[in-house]
């Protein structure tokens, strides 16, 4: 292309400045980085970048630049910094409406104020902005109780790469007028168009928390454990699941919200009926290797599996094949056949170099699988194809679910399939045809080419 | 229109057909020359082309709105919907699919040029995955059956609209449905995990894998809700909820609205989370009482239904805190339900509520706007301003936690020009709810109804960028045509890549959904076309 990025999208007026190698999304340094400050200049921007066919790639915070594969190209970062306004909170109503760039910790302060929440889990110390957990989609421990960001997204403006400004849904949370392009823009990852603003229902912060864990002697145990907390009417918040390498102890934790005194009587049915679901437990609250009660969260709560610079594996899956997916996971990570796989409790040979780590909500069957930096492509790419046979023989009738690499190093997302067979892929091609025609927004990123 | 038709138009060339007055597409006799190959599809029993046959299908819950197909078929598998699908894309004949028929926002209105795909064959429910908490359904099941086959296992289906006895799960998909606890519980949305879909391509396609994350776009969420007008469902995976430990339900009654609303305020302030609020107003249970006798307090000016479920432990202590907000809200009655029995009572007059208003007025229209909660009491003083201006009855019904509102103008259609009058008092109240920022539509649907309201709440760009979601499903134009949408997006060229497994984009230029003067592919039992 002929013309210099940065002063065709000068022109418009916006915040414009060149690209550094900082600015690389995925390893690919942008020419520009445009930052507009509403909805009407990110419109120019993206029009012009478009006459010009450059390709952008949306940012808010940059701390989930690194999921997917990198873009085909990126001609220009949009950078969402000053979409900055929450620009409604309805208190009353229990809804917000917030600008994509607002960092999600800003906001629950915000909304904290009036004793309400965005009842979306972001990890400790998490820059993220509102814009990108949408676009990513990501949720938490709570996705039990409260979904994800598209289960509280009620209304969305976004901006296409023709500069099409477009709202769905509104700011009331009973609204089923229209499509509803919130839900398609949820985990979109930036490739259907730039989101300015999002408008979502909220809830009041519970008054009291209850954590109970226990500590189960491996997967049979921990499967019975979640059943059991499933099988309640104790309403947990979140069923979360730990295990530091193959072999070691699986933890339990379970999540109870509420008014203090209810929380407490909960909180108690819940050990005991924990502690009942352990042979050989002796039932009494408090017993040595019983389930124990906390007010704050495990260490391990709601922390990512795998560090910055390492590979992160999602696993959806039905949430009682728990414990296959954690006997499959050792199987795959030790490279044995099943006629020699190792006896419970011994380090496997072999899982040394993917040393996995489990972790994820075992109340919904969505699990986190963090696996060594060092990690040989090689074997990251059987464990992944072993696990992903192991969860299409759970489906049944249905597809059965899916494991998706969310990151990697470069050496890892260069050669394996990132996500495996998508169901309808072909119409998610279609919608992004329809959306982004010239193929300009985060190209390449998602899958299956789009 | 006549369906029957001796003379056969060319299929698949879009060249108008004598029969059908310039309009292009095939035209209803098109359609009805289908019935061979649909016959061999499904079986001979199961194509209706007798006339007589065809009226029962003519219009939904919408009785206002009637369109008599030119065919109606009823599938029993995928398969089958598959097949039809791609008799009719072939053909260039537009089809519709129907449930139960309940739905209120004329959504199954069929078209007289079209096929019918009645799914009231197919409601089983295929699987009770308890230890995965879900259930797989055809979508011919009744919201309430799939909560009965849960029950024995603990569980049940979270959505539940008033007409869960008879209402189609596919329907509840079509129209995202939600029901008195979806204040609590959510809507359909939240609690279908996939979805099996028969699409205009005439494929099956898995949307959603039936687990709580699958990669890729949100087809499911953008499919649910979506009127029927991307593709036809074939198979539903629903996730099972617990049933709750405690429910705990009270009836308030109040001298006037406004102190029902007090109430609700309180309650919400409070931080507590009803499964259900509902309120009706003086008018309307006068009509509950004639229907059901409810026996709710005599002279009240409103009531409210107020229901708290969950572990025993919360539900106990909120309930008494909402009774005594009540209370202190100017309660003159209040009720609670001391077992199952008295809690269906308690709810028997509310239910009944639409179908009540028929012993006090010959006819009526009913709305579904929505406000956000604390614009309430505005926009119900204003709805009785209006009524007591134009000296149209209005009985109010709604779900006061989430502001959704179903006005009930009655009106008597034996009356010159009080259909209309009803209407434009509709209109206004809609234009009232979208003024205080709300929703032409909380649950209902668009469908046939509410299309030309849409240009009120969305701009021409928002209607337009919505439809971009309809070309990539429908480019044909073929599926539910005229629904939702005021003015069809023209989908334009769209190369025919086979992009995935099952999956082509088609290359068939879009079927255009406009009638030319005095032909309409709704015409109604009258004769008079329907502006849409």
């Amino acid at each position: 292309m002929a013309a210099d990025p940065v002063e065709v999208l000068s022109a418009t007026g916006a915040d414009v400045r060149k690209g550094r190698k900082a600015d690389a999304v995925a390893g690919v340094t942008p020419a520009a980085v445009a930052a507009p400050g509403s909805a009407e200049q990110a419109s120019a921007l993206l029009s012009a970048a478009s006459a010009h066919g450059l390709a952008m790639v949306p940012r808010g915070a940059g701390t989930k630049l690194d999921w997917g594969l990198p873009p085909r190209r990126c001609d220009v970062v949009l950078d969402t910094a000053k979409l900055d306004r929450i620009t409604e909170h309805a208190a009353g109503d229990l809804v917000v409406r917030v600008q994509a760039g607002v960092p999600v910790r800003r906001l629950q302060d915000e909304l904290g104020r009036a004793g309400q929440q965005l009842a979306l889990d972001t990890a400790d110390g998490d820059k993220a902005t509102i814009g990108g957990l949408v676009a990513t989609g990501m949720a938490g421990p709570r996705r039990l109780r409260y979904g994800a960001p598209r289960d509280l997204l009620i209304g969305i403006t976004v901006v296409l790469s023709d500069g099409t400004v477009a709202s769905s849904g509104g700011k009331v949370v009973k609204n089923v007028a229209g499509y509803d392009l919130g839900k398609l823009f949820a985990g979109s990852r930036g490739t259907l168009g730039l989101i300015a603003e999002a408008t979502f229902r909220l809830h009041p912060l519970p008054p009291e928390v209850s954590y109970v864990t226990l500590s189960c002697d491996g997967a049979a145990a921990a499967a019975e454990a979640v059943r059991t907390v499933m099988g309640t009417q104790l309403a947990p918040s979140a069923c979360e699941i730990a295990r530091p390498r193959p072999g070691a102890p699986v933890t339990v934790a379970v999540l109870l919200e509420g008014r203090p005194d209810a929380v407490a009587e909960r909180s108690a049915k819940m050990r005991a009926a924990l502690d009942g679901s352990i042979p050989g437990v002796p039932g009494a609250p408090g017993a040595p290797g019983g389930a124990a009660a906390a007010a704050v969260s495990p260490g391990w709560w709601n922390a990512p599996a795998a560090p910055a610079g390492g590979t992160l594996l999602q696993l959806s899956c039905p949430p009682g094949a728990l414990q296959a997916v954690l006997d499959a996971v050792d199987e795959a990570a030790s490279g044995a056949s099943p006629a020699a796989m190792p006896a419970r409790g011994r380090a496997a040979s072999g899982s040394a170099a993917l040393d996995p780590v489990v972790r994820g909500s075992a109340g919904t069957g969505v699990l986190a699988v963090g696996l060594a930096t060092g990690a040989p492509p090689a074997a990251v790419g059987e464990f992944v194809t072993a696990l992903r046979e192991l969860i299409a023989r759970q489906g049944g009738d249905l597809p059965g679910g899916s494991v998706t690499v969310v990151h990697a190093p470069p050496a890892v997302r260069d050669s394996v399939d990132l996500t495996g067979p998508i169901p309808a892929v072909g119409l998610m091609g279609a919608v992004k045809d329809q959306f982004d025609p010239g193929h300009l927004m985060a190209p390449g990123r998602l899958t299956g080419g789009i | 229109m006549t369906t029957g038709a001796t003379v056969n138009p060319p299929a698949s060339t879009g060249i108008p057909s004598a029969a059908t007055g310039g309009q292009t597409g095939a035209g209803p006799a098109a359609a009805a020359a289908l019935a061979p190959r649909l016959r061999e599809v499904v079986g001979a029993g199961n194509v209706i082309s007798d006339p007589r046959q065809l009226r029962t299908y003519e219009c939904d819950g919408l009785t206002s709105h009637r369109s008599v197909p030119a065919l109606a078929v009823l599938p029993d598998t995928a398969e089958q919907i598959a097949a039809i699908i791609r008799a009719c894309a072939e053909a260039r004949v537009p089809y519709v699919a129907r449930g139960s028929g309940t739905g209120l926002s004329g959504g199954a209105l069929p078209r007289a040029d079209g096929v019918l795909v009645v799914t009231s064959k197919m409601r089983r429910i295929l699987d009770v995955d308890v230890p995965n908490r879900r259930a797989i359904l055809e979508p011919g099941a009744t919201n309430l059956s799939v909560s009965k086959a849960a029950a024995p296992f603990g569980y049940f289906y979270a959505p539940d609209p008033s007409s869960q006895v008879v209402c189609s799960v596919g329907g509840n998909v079509a129209e995202n449905s939600g029901g008195a606890h979806c204040l609590k519980y959510g809507f359909t949305v939240n609690h279908v995990i996939g979805l099996q879909v028969a699409t205009p391509s005439g494929d099956l396609e898995w949307i959603g894998d039936g687990t709580a994350a699958p990669p890729g776009y949100d087809l499911l969420g953008a499919f649910i809700g979506s009127e029927g007008t991307l593709g036809i469902v074939t198979k539903i995976v629903v996730r099972l909820t617990r049933v709750p430990e405690l429910v705990r339900t009270m009836l308030a009654a109040y001298p006037s609205m406004d102190g029902g609303g007090s109430a609700v305020s309180k309650i919400i302030g409070a931080g507590i989370v009803p499964a259900a609020i509902e309120m009706m107003d003086a008018l309307a249970i006068q009509a509950a009482e004639k229907a059901v006798a409810c026996e709710y307090p005599p002279g009240a000016g409103a009531v409210l239904i107020v229901e708290l479920d969950g572990p025993a432990a919360d539900v106990a202590y909120e309930f008494d805190e909402a009774r005594r907000l009540c209370e202190e809200a100017g309660a003159t009655e209040i009720r609670v339900a001391d077992d199952p029995a008295e809690r269906a009572v308690i709810w028997s007059g509310r239910k009944s509520a639409f179908a009540a208003v028929g012993r006090i007025s010959p006819a009526y229209i009913v709305q579904d706007g929505v406000v956000p909660r604390t614009a309430l009491e505005e926009v119900l003083h204003a709805i009785a301003e209006m009524s007591e201006q134009s000296g149209i009855r209005v009985a109010n019904v709604f779900h006061a936690g989430d502001g959704n509102l179903h006005p009930l103008v009655l009106f008597d259609d034996a009356e010159d020009t009080a259909e209309e009058r009803a209407e434009e008092l509709s209109g206004k109240i809609l234009d009232a709810c979208l003024a205080h920022g709300g929703s032409i539509t909380g649950e209902h649907g668009v469908g046939t109804d509410k299309s030309a309201y849409m240009p009120k709440m969305f701009t021409a760009v928002d209607l337009d960028t919505m439809q971009r979601l309809r070309c990539a499903f429908d480019p044909g134009g073929l599926c539910n045509p005229g629904k939702v949408f005021p003015t069809p997006r023209l989908c334009g060229e769209v190369p025919g890549v086979r992009r995935g497994p099952g999956t082509t984009v088609s290359l068939s230029a879009p079927a255009d959904a406009t009638a030319a003067p005095g032909e309409h592919p709704f015409s109604t039992s009258s004769g008079e076309p329907e502006l849409f």
